[in-house]
């Protein structure tokens, strides 16, 4: 078996041999019961961040239970990837970090192991978790695929000084109200608020809200997709005319993709972002608490809450573990470990992210005024990427399409109904027939 | 084996003289011939393994349904006959279009990469075949870009190409005062540039080392001897350089050639996962029909296609080249 999973590897990288890179294959699986393999994602301002605030968590393992944990903090461009070629080849990390979206695309693979009631038990059970976490952990009626580890949101954070300046008294609420504040802080090269036209799930996560928002969503109930909606494309539409039509966007911002948006905001050069958990990298951009406000992501109209008043998707991390490790018994003692009270805290404190874990989000760290907001959007306005097993193609796909539409915005061409439903319609066409 | 390390200077004397090595004992001549196969066995069998067998199982893959329900264990997947092949050469359908418009970008990117490598590398290696002062520090110059790791050179190509803080753009709009606004270079339709430039930057100095190689092999005197004629710098190039340099070139644009065609770095450092219309090479156009819809059975039907193509290309590449260079020869 083990040969032949070598030589599946093989043909996989061959078939891509031609044209792709090798990733990196995993160091498989260990046997022995006193190690675990853990590929983290990276939630930090930087990789040697996440290394510092894990390494400790993972010594205390060692020091309670005598495994040692193997730690790998995978970047995000390459985790997907990773995790594929793990799937592939059967040589992978015996508990991985996914984001959420992915859990119900991963699920479909059978790779994951499932979290049945007993599985679920010797974590100490579902009830723990809050039940939005749990709305992003693989298709609604199995099993899920993973557990909540950091709970993140949507909001829109505000750079004090700059809205001082133009004069602005209070964060908008409504999008009207954005694009208002937005054309008052557009000016002498300064812009109102940034996006990330380059990269392709934040492009799908600010879509994703836009389109509850037009009583849209981008697939039917029975898991079909449906991109090319009235809904869907007027969100698409008002997403790039915030750079097409409002002029509320810098054209540069279509080539963004690794957080140029949030230098920006560092700098005094763009007013808001709409973004989860961006506290570190503000910090290690030399911004103090103090500079930047947070507020609830706007809404068409009237307060957050559920349906057209969606403001957020449920954003976060959940923690799988891999169903080929060798350690199943060690790997279940791992994940508890991560999701007690104690680690939770300390770990979603780190972060800037909120426990998915009921008794830990008591602490009164996350009383804090910038993670109430997220609190409060979790329980109350937040809704879960489709829980189908094509969402992964959905961000590739639909990412692509915003992105080579705000290409369109920056160059100067014309963004028209049309034209978005065209982009829409072509994505539509490449997702897998079913 | 140990015979062949060191020939006997009295046996290389008799070759010399007598090249009849026919007449040698049969038992040695048998040896001699089974010696270079012997030989490159090793090579042979590494290539099987590396090579022949994965392309084996790629192309395998390109008869299934390999999607993200099979990919745990493949060989559960069904067969699907030629489906993933008719999907990919169907051309009235978007899948087809796009690949179709991928390949014919990657053909005009190709032709225009070699012609620019070959060139720059050819003028170059020309040019440094005289001998003036610091030819030894521009030769090695020239090859700077050649011996740089490829992902940390196109990473600051990538710096460099940005719209706003780029080095491009802060020369040719903020210094020189090109256009109206700042270009874009990574997105849209200036893309096919930005990667053409990388491209070249990336390949001329190969060119440049196989020719200045070649070159040294075209004996001095020819060029006297012309010059004696009076045929001008020009004239020699055209008639002694260019014609002696005929092999090499043969080579030289062959391998330009493939490996501009198949270039999967330069466009994925520079671009990410999504690449610009403009800019969709095939080979990353290939990564991700496979990876964005997790359908490697359709990726492996476009990489057997591919390399079908390629396959063809070189063996009509080299039927014409090598026969028109036996006549010459004769």
């Amino acid at each position: 078996m083990r040969r032949i999973r070598a030589a599946v590897t093989g043909a996989v990288t061959l078939s891509l041999a031609f044209t792709a890179t090798a990733c990196g294959g995993g160091e498989g699986s260990e046997a022995s019961p006193k190690t675990l393999t853990y590929w983290a994602s990276n939630q930090g301002s930087s990789i040697e961040v996440d290394k510092k605030v894990l390494q400790p968590e993972l010594d205390q393992f060692e020091k309670e239970t005598g495994i040692k944990v193997k730690l790998e903090v995978v970047p995000w461009s390459d985790l997907l990837n990773r995790i594929l070629t793990a799937t592939t080849s059967g040589q992978g990390p015996d508990i991985l970090n996914i984001g959420n979206t992915w859990s119900a695309s991963l699920q479909s693979t059978g790779a994951l192991l499932p979290w049945d009631a007993k599985n679920l038990q010797a974590i100490g059970g579902k009830d723990r978790f809050v039940d939005s976490a749990l709305g992003s952990t693989g298709v609604t009626g199995q099993d899920p695929a993973a557990v909540p580890l950091y709970s993140m949101a949507y909001a829109l954070y505000y750079n004090k000084q700059m809205f001082k300046d133009a004069g602005i008294a209070k964060p908008p609420t409504t999008w009207d109200e954005v694009i208002a504040a937005g054309k008052k802080l557009s000016k002498n090269g300064k812009s109102g608020i940034g996006v990330e036209g380059s990269n392709l799930s934040n492009n799908i996560h600010q879509v994703f809200v836009l389109g509850k928002q037009h009583g849209a969503d981008f697939f039917t109930a029975d898991g079909k997709p449906d991109f090319t909606s009235d809904g869907a494309v007027a969100a698409v539409k008002q997403y790039v005319d915030l750079m097409a039509a409002q002029k509320v966007v810098a054209p540069g911002n279509a080539e963004y993709a690794q957080n140029q948006s949030l230098s920006d905001f560092a700098k005094n050069k763009t007013g808001m972002v709409l973004w989860q958990t961006p506290q570190q990298t503000f910090a290690s951009q030399g911004m103090a608490p103090d500079d930047w406000g947070v507020a609830p992501a706007p809404v068409p109209s009237g307060k957050p809450g559920q349906g057209t008043q969606t403001n957020s998707m449920v954003a976060g991390i959940n923690m799988a573990v891999f169903k080929n490790t060798k350690n199943l018994d060690g790997a279940l003692k791992f994940v508890k470990f991560m999701t007690s009270d104690e680690e939770q805290i300390l770990l979603n404190k780190a972060y800037g992210s909120v426990p998915p874990v009921k008794s830990a989000q008591k602490d009164p760290v996350f009383a804090d005024p910038s993670l109430t907001v997220i609190r409060e959007t979790l329980a109350a306005s937040a809704a879960a990427l489709p829980q189908v097993p094509e969402e992964s193609q959905f961000e590739t796909v639909v990412g692509t399409a915003v992105k080579e539409l705000f290409a369109d915005a920056a160059a100067g061409r014309p963004v028209t109904t049309e034209s978005v439903k065209a982009k829409l319609e072509k994505a539509q066409q490449q997702m897998p027939k079913k | 084996m140990t015979e062949t390390a060191v020939t006997p200077p009295s046996e290389r004397a008799v070759r010399k003289a007598a090249p009849g090595e026919a007449r040698a004992p049969r038992r040695s001549g048998r040896r001699r011939i089974a010696l270079p196969y012997l030989l490159l066995l090793p090579a042979l069998l590494l290539e099987l393994l590396v090579h022949l067998v994965p392309m084996l199982m790629g192309i395998t893959m390109s008869f299934r349904e390999l999607t993200q329900f099979y990919i745990r264990n493949w060989s559960e997947a069904p067969w699907s006959g030629l489906d993933n092949y008719t999907v990919a050469i169907d051309f009235d359908a978007p899948v087809g279009q796009a690949l179709l418009k991928s390949f014919v970008t990657t053909c005009g990117f190709t032709v225009l990469s070699v012609g620019l490598c070959w060139l720059l590398g050819t003028a170059a290696a020309i040019f440094l075949q005289e001998n003036f002062r610091g030819r030894g520090i521009l030769r090695t110059l020239f090859l700077v870009p050649y011996a740089l790791p490829v992902y940390a050179a196109v990473i600051t190509w990538a710096f460099m190409f940005q719209r706003d803080n780029g080095l491009i753009n802060h020369v040719l709009h903020d210094q020189l005062g090109i256009g109206d606004s700042p270009a874009f270079w990574l997105i849209g339709d200036n893309s096919f540039w930005a990667l053409l430039v990388v491209s070249v930057w990336k390949g001329w100095p190969f060119a440049f080392l196989t020719v200045m190689a070649g070159l040294q092999n075209i004996p001095r005197d020819m060029y006297e001897a012309a010059a004696l004629d009076g045929a001008g710098v020009w004239k020699q190039i055209r008639h002694i350089t260019l014609p002696s340099l005929r092999s090499v070139n043969q080579v030289l644009v062959l391998v330009l050639f493939l490996w501009t065609f198949n270039d999967f770095n330069t466009p994925f450092v520079l671009f990410g996962k999504a690449a610009p219309e403009a800019a969709d090479l095939i080979s990353l156009h290939i990564y991700q029909s496979s990876f964005q819809t997790w359908n490697f059975g359709t990726g492996s039907a476009m990489s057997v296609l591919l390399l079908l193509f390629l396959l063809v290309v070189t063996g009509v590449y080299l039927l014409l080249t090598t026969r028109g260079r036996k006549t010459s020869d004769v």
